[in-house]
């Protein structure tokens, strides 16, 4: 087996990896503190892209476009959480998942009137738009090493905040005990509606950065919601840490998995079969993964302490 | 006074019920309007209405309608939605039809009806084959006519060692399986990737290990997007060629721009054939909707005025399906892709044409007709056909 490749592999599940962790935090924030599923967090993730796709298409300018997709998800994200989920927060689940995918379905739709069926252009930046060589011979997306950095110092900003500052204090206080940090005179309310725009802002960073990846289109969020759900799920409800290892465990295992369960399976089997069988069990693997983690640690590998 | 009035007016309305059924011509049109699919309808509703307006709204001196239907790319809303175009509507004709699992499912209820069915896009070789009906006509191609193309083309170019990629579903094994047929050189490798993937860097890395001289892909609508803006990302394209079809098109060109410029891609129609119906057709196309019309727009326009030839054949006697069958045979139309004739299982012999993806004077990347690849091209399936010309 070349080990470049593998190497090169390795990168692109850390890369995945981080791009999930962007959507994650911000989930997992919210579905730990507030108690609240929001299957219309990858709504925030398309509307990041939209507007940055649209804001570069206007002006040309790419930290214009960024400042515009970031700001866009944080304004939409505290907007719907005043209209929408304030009143969501009281009741049960499944009417939070069924008010939820109805706003997905809203998302998708205003894209759709606001900028038509046809998927936006979204270009790397000149300056991105090159390749680094890693290793001599292994030419490297100069893009994709952006996303791992910007990616990594999101979670380094995110730690310190968590861990360090009094509102990060309050957060992991609300993910532990959400009654008492009530009790004890927070304004809960201020609080929640800081958490949400963080994740929206988040989402949306994650969207606009995926912008000239993927495609811009009506439903691009959806997705990568469900490999979200999946990343919190593994990591543990609330828990930022838990998104972050459980990130680049999905990534790096989704990678692998489509990259190298082929040709492992063409040797002991017929190469038709395994052509088959591999992209088949490869999108299986995350699952596997999630349902292996639950069965020894029903938590998450790391939940926060004492719910 | 007022009770005759009553009578009248009711016997009025009696009357006129049914003889208006019978005297406008009614066509389905079922297609995907909602969903990343949705951008590929537009353009066969535009391409549909813009037909119907230059016929002035009018086949064979009757008024004509097209009733629209969103199959939501499943194929048992289209199944559904054919079912009430026929006994609801009471439609002449059922067309459009992107996808080929939702043509298989509509297609017992449209034929056995006896109603006229027309693929505006959808080509499965079922029923170009064993399935093959008097009363269905295709107005595009048979599914494995594009990439026997590229195979062929890529053959006659002495190109060898290709790296082949499709989406793990039906219709990306067809289209492997077509390029393969006409394509003699070594296969690199084949690779399948899950449907509706959005990232494919990790294959990416796989095919600069490989190595190979050339890539042949069929990644259709959104899939095509992230796949061109990646191999170009990754270094790739200006280094192994990137042959495809169904990849890059009107459709995708707008979000993927610059990164798809030198690609190669295969197909039956272009913009920029020479013929005055087609040049009208285009013309007309972006003055009235302010974009490019795709394949599928022309597809669409084909199939209104093959329906109008027929209807105007028959002078509008819309009892008459067997003169109608006939007429559709003939393809007595100007057609956006020049003249062609019908094989006896009803799907067109014509032509197959090489493109190139560049940029145009006004800043937007088309594709460009190089050459043609298969004059007067028939499907490998007509002879499983029981019909005869």
């Amino acid at each position: 087996m070349p080990y470049l490749l593998v190497l090169e592999e390795a990168l692109n599940g850390i890369e995945l990896g981080i791009m999930l962790f962007l959507m994650a935090a911000g989930l997992t924030l919210i579905f730990g503190i507030m108690n609240l599923i929001n299957l219309a967090h990858g709504s925030f993730y398309m509307v990041g892209a939209y507007v940055s796709a649209a804001t570069f298409a206007k002006t040309g300018s790419f930290f214009l476009a960024l400042a515009a997709g970031v700001a866009a998800g944080a304004v939409v994200g505290v907007f719907t959480e005043i209209v929408v989920f304030r009143t969501l927060y009281r009741r049960d689940h499944l009417d939070q998942v069924l008010a939820t995918f109805g706003l997905v379905l809203f998302f998708n739709e205003a894209v759709r009137i606001l900028w038509g069926p046809t998927a936006l252009y979204a270009t790397v930046p000149r300056f991105l738009s090159g390749q680094v060589d890693i290793l001599p011979g292994a030419p490297y997306p100069a893009y994709r090493l952006a996303i791992i950095v910007v990616g990594l110092l999101v979670a380094g900003l995110l730690y310190g905040l968590v861990a360090k500052t009094r509102i990060g204090m309050l957060i992991r206080a609300g993910a532990s005990n959400r009654v008492m940090v009530g009790a004890l005179g927070v304004n809960v309310r201020l609080l929640y509606t800081l958490l949400f725009a963080t994740g929206a802002a988040l989402a949306a960073l994650a969207g606009l950065m995926a912008g000239p990846i993927f495609t811009v289109d009506s439903g691009m969020g959806d997705s990568v919601m469900i490999q979200a759900f999946v990343v919190i799920v593994i990591g543990g409800i609330g828990s930022i840490r838990g998104a972050f290892v459980a990130a680049l465990l999905v990534g790096f295992v989704g990678t692998m998995g489509r990259a190298f369960l082929s040709p492992l399976l063409a040797t002991v089997m017929a190469p038709s079969a395994a052509d088959n069988a591999g992209p088949t069990l490869a999108s299986m693997a995350i699952y596997f993964l999630m349902a292996t983690v639950l069965f020894f640690r029903p938590q998450g590998l790391f939940p926060p302490q004492a719910r | 006074m007022r009770k005759t009035f009553i009578a009248v007016l009711s016997a009025a309305f009696l009357l006129t019920a049914p003889a208006l059924a019978a005297t406008k011509v009614r066509i389905g049109f079922i297609t995907t309007l909602s969903g990343p699919a949705g951008v590929i309808g537009k353009h066969m509703k535009d391409a549909a209405n813009l037909a119907l307006k230059d016929l002035g709204g009018k086949m064979a001196g009757l008024p004509a309608e097209i009733i629209y239907g969103d199959d939501q790319m499943r194929p048992d809303v289209g199944r559904q939605l054919a079912e009430e175009m026929l006994e609801r509507d009471k439609v002449n004709f059922v067309t459009g039809v992107i996808w080929s699992n939702v043509l298989l499912a509509i297609r017992q209820p449209v034929l056995s009806s006896g109603t006229i069915l027309i693929s505006a896009n959808a080509g499965p070789h079922e029923l170009a084959g064993k399935l093959c009906a008097p009363n269905f006509f295709s107005a595009s191609w048979q599914n494995d006519e594009t990439p026997e193309a590229m195979g062929e083309y890529m053959t006659s170019r002495k190109i060898t060692d290709v790296y082949l990629m499709a989406p793990n579903y039906a219709a990306g094994k067809d289209m492997l399986a077509g390029f393969k047929r006409y394509f003699k050189g070594k296969i690199a490798a084949e690779v399948y990737t899950k449907f509706g993937q959005s990232d494919y860097q990790t294959e990416i890395t796989e095919i600069r290990a490989a190595k190979p001289h050339a890539v042949f892909v069929f990644y259709p609508g959104g899939m095509g997007i992230q796949f061109m803006k990646q191999y170009a990302q990754s270094g790739l394209r200006g280094k192994i060629p990137l042959y495809s079809v169904f990849t890059a098109d009107e459709t995708t060109l707008p979000a993927v721009g610059a990164a798809a410029a030198g690609n190669y891609e295969a197909g039956f129609w272009n913009w920029d054939l020479n013929y005055p119906a087609n040049k009208k057709f285009v013309s007309e196309f972006r003055k009235t909707y302010h974009y490019r019309p795709s394949f599928y727009a022309a597809q669409s326009y084909d199939a209104i005025n093959l329906i109008n030839s027929a209807v105007k054949a028959v002078k509008g006697n819309l009892e008459d399906r067997k003169g109608m069958i006939a007429a559709l045979d003939k393809a007595n139309f100007a057609s956006v892709r020049g003249p062609f004739r019908y094989d006896v299982n009803h799907f067109p012999i014509e032509n197959f044409y090489l493109f190139k993806i560049v940029k145009a004077a006004d800043g937007a990347y088309v594709r460009k007709t190089v050459k043609v690849i298969f004059h007067n091209h028939k499907d490998a399936y007509y002879k499983e056909c029981h019909m005869t010309k």
